[in-house]
């Protein structure tokens, strides 16, 4: 679905970039799997990227800037709000999203605002505040959902699985760029889609997107991953494991 | 020294979780009780969600007791038939608990209703154990004979149907109570991940009337068993054991234990009763504090399944 919106954004644009050849954007990543292990507090992705026939003037000039993204997979996800009921705090209301990004990370050349104006970024929905959250419940009043969708907007920057690394892409050359991206120590295993766009003084006029599939390695992984597989046998091994411990504790601490 | 928890997905350091598990279980060796009611609010207060706090709880409530009736049953202290009565009652219980926790977890009210139930029965139970203690201590100190119960003293419990004998505790009773207070208990272990025995203890000793020596042997044999049915219903129906966490708690509570039992013998009942009591009572009034404050988030954020 957002490819399809993609696409056709881009069909609509190509009347802009008016001087051939026409400039384009690329980018690669070093791997296309990520393992974080047990201790992961949190990385820097750094993603390499080139434009394609690049107007040297343009360049010097610095109007070109590129904005670079990693969006974790989708998601399900219940807002839900605290409210007093008899001197008590009570989750009372609470809104369910279908489809948001567990994690959203962008990095820029400059600040967002700098790059192009808020339409643009509309219709490319492009950035943080400009995600759509479908609500479950379409009934629900408008004023509503803003609210839930602000909360959960905060929620996640304040976890910093939503994050902004202004100046996080820069030019290494007038063709080459880097650009780095937050991972959150609690990002999301599975399918991330790294996109670029690139503008030029303020148009938007390419994009281009990358997989990254991040799993999570190691001993604990391995315990979750029997966790939910083989819930039985974990259970009743959890259980030997306490008594077997109940036991050995008498053994070695006796004191009567 | 940093350690990731494989189900709470979050790092903690191992040496706080060891001491944790220390000082409860020396507590718990002390005043005879599984210590669960101590290790799930603790677990709270340092950040593990609320869920798998009581289901790690659970699991580890398991090796405190079976340590602790291994020594009752090398004394002859423990009624298997009364605590195979309880643990029948237990198991219906305890599986009525789980299908609670969750339906209040997808409703998310699991956490209010996880807090509201410990500072009700904490204050409760710690208030009636604070006004006994401190009349005991009192007539023990103005120099009267401690009042002892008499073994022909009855209550309206006793008069139910459906008797049945008890012989190592010396009992000729309903097991309709019985199993009711199995079932209470299995319950609340399920859905606090405490073993109980802060209840099923003077639950035993005032209402069903057991002699002091079997009850803490007897309750300690059936938790094992409810809490062990309560971790393997919430390791495969709500994947909330986190067995690294657990056996942290374990390790350092089966430790604690041990000193903790020897320390508890210098003590006086009475005394021990009046600390168990403050112990408890500040416990809820944390807990309770926690639920009137205004919270630092008033949104929250959580996964779901939409179908």
């Amino acid at each position: 679905m957002a490819a399809a919106l993609l696409s056709l954004s881009v069909a609509a644009f190509p009347a802009i970039a008016q001087t051939p050849p026409t400039e384009n954007i690329q980018i690669g990543l070093s791997t296309d799997n990520v393992s974080i292990t047990a201790g992961f507090s949190g990385a820097d992705l750094t993603i390499f990227g080139s434009l394609e026939n690049a107007d040297p003037l343009v360049a010097r000039q610095g109007r070109y800037d590129v904005i670079v993204v990693l969006e974790g997979p989708a998601r399900p996800v219940v807002v839900r709000r605290k409210d007093r009921v008899l001197g008590i705090w009570i989750n009372l209301e609470s809104e369910t999203f279908e489809n948001v990004p567990v994690s959203y990370s962008v990095a820029t050349t400059r600040p967002l605002q700098d790059v192009t104006d808020p339409n643009s970024y509309k219709q490319l929905s492009l950035g943080a505040s400009n995600l759509y959250m479908q609500p479950a419940d379409a009934g629900d009043s408008p004023a509503t959902i803003q609210e839930f969708t602000a909360a959960l907007r905060e929620r996640k920057s304040a976890t910093g699985l939503y994050s902004e690394n202004v100046g996080g892409v820069q030019f290494l050359s007038q063709n080459l760029f880097r650009a780095t991206v937050r991972l959150a120590p609690n990002v999301p295993v599975g399918t991330h889609k790294a996109r670029a766009f690139l503008f030029k003084s303020g148009l938007f006029l390419k994009e281009s997107s990358a997989q990254l599939e991040i799993r999570k390695s190691g001993f604990e992984q391995s315990i979750f991953r029997v966790a939910h597989d083989y819930s039985f046998l974990y259970g009743v091994f959890a259980v030997s494991l306490a008594m077997l411990t109940g036991w050995l504790g008498r053994l070695v601490f006796r004191k009567d | 020294m940093g350690i990731y928890l494989p189900i709470a997905e979050i790092s903690v350091n191992v040496f706080v979780l060891l001491a944790m598990g220390a000082a409860v279980g020396f507590l718990s060796g002390m005043f005879g009780v599984g210590g669960g009611f101590l290790i799930t609010p603790l677990l709270i207060f340092y950040n593990i969600p609320p869920a798998i706090a009581v289901a790690t709880g659970a699991n580890q409530v398991i090796a405190s007791s079976f340590s602790g009736a291994l020594s009752h049953l090398k004394r002859g202290t423990l009624d298997f038939k009364l605590g195979g009565v309880l643990l029948a009652g237990g198991i219906v219980g305890s599986t009525a608990g789980i299908f609670v926790f969750g339906f209040l977890r997808r409703l998310g009210q699991l956490d209010l209703f996880i807090s509201l139930l410990y500072v009700v029965l904490l204050g409760t139970v710690g208030g009636l154990m604070l006004v006994e203690s401190v009349n005991a201590l009192r007539a023990t100190r103005s120099g009267a004979a401690p009042v002892l119960k008499k073994s022909g003293q009855h209550n309206w419990i006793h008069r139910l149907p459906l008797k049945m004998r008890f012989r190592a505790s010396k009992l000729f009773v309903s097991v309709i109570p019985v199993l009711g207070l199995g079932a209470g208990i299995g319950f609340l272990s399920s859905i606090m991940g405490v073993g109980g025995g802060f209840i099923m203890v003077p639950a035993l000793i005032y209402l069903l009337k057991v002699p002091t020596n079997v009850v803490i042997g007897t309750s300690l044999f059936q938790i094992i068993f409810t809490s062990a049915y309560t971790t393997l219903v919430h390791a495969t129906t709500n994947q909330t054991v986190d067995v690294m966490l657990a056996f942290l708690l374990m390790a350092g509570g089966v430790a604690g234990a041990q000193y903790g039992a020897k320390a508890g013998q210098r003590l006086r009942g009475e005394q021990l009763r009046a600390l168990l009591a403050l112990l408890v009572l500040a416990v809820a009034i944390r807990l309770a504090i926690d639920l009137f404050v205004t919270p630092p988030n008033l949104y929250s954020l959580s996964a779901v399944d939409l179908n």
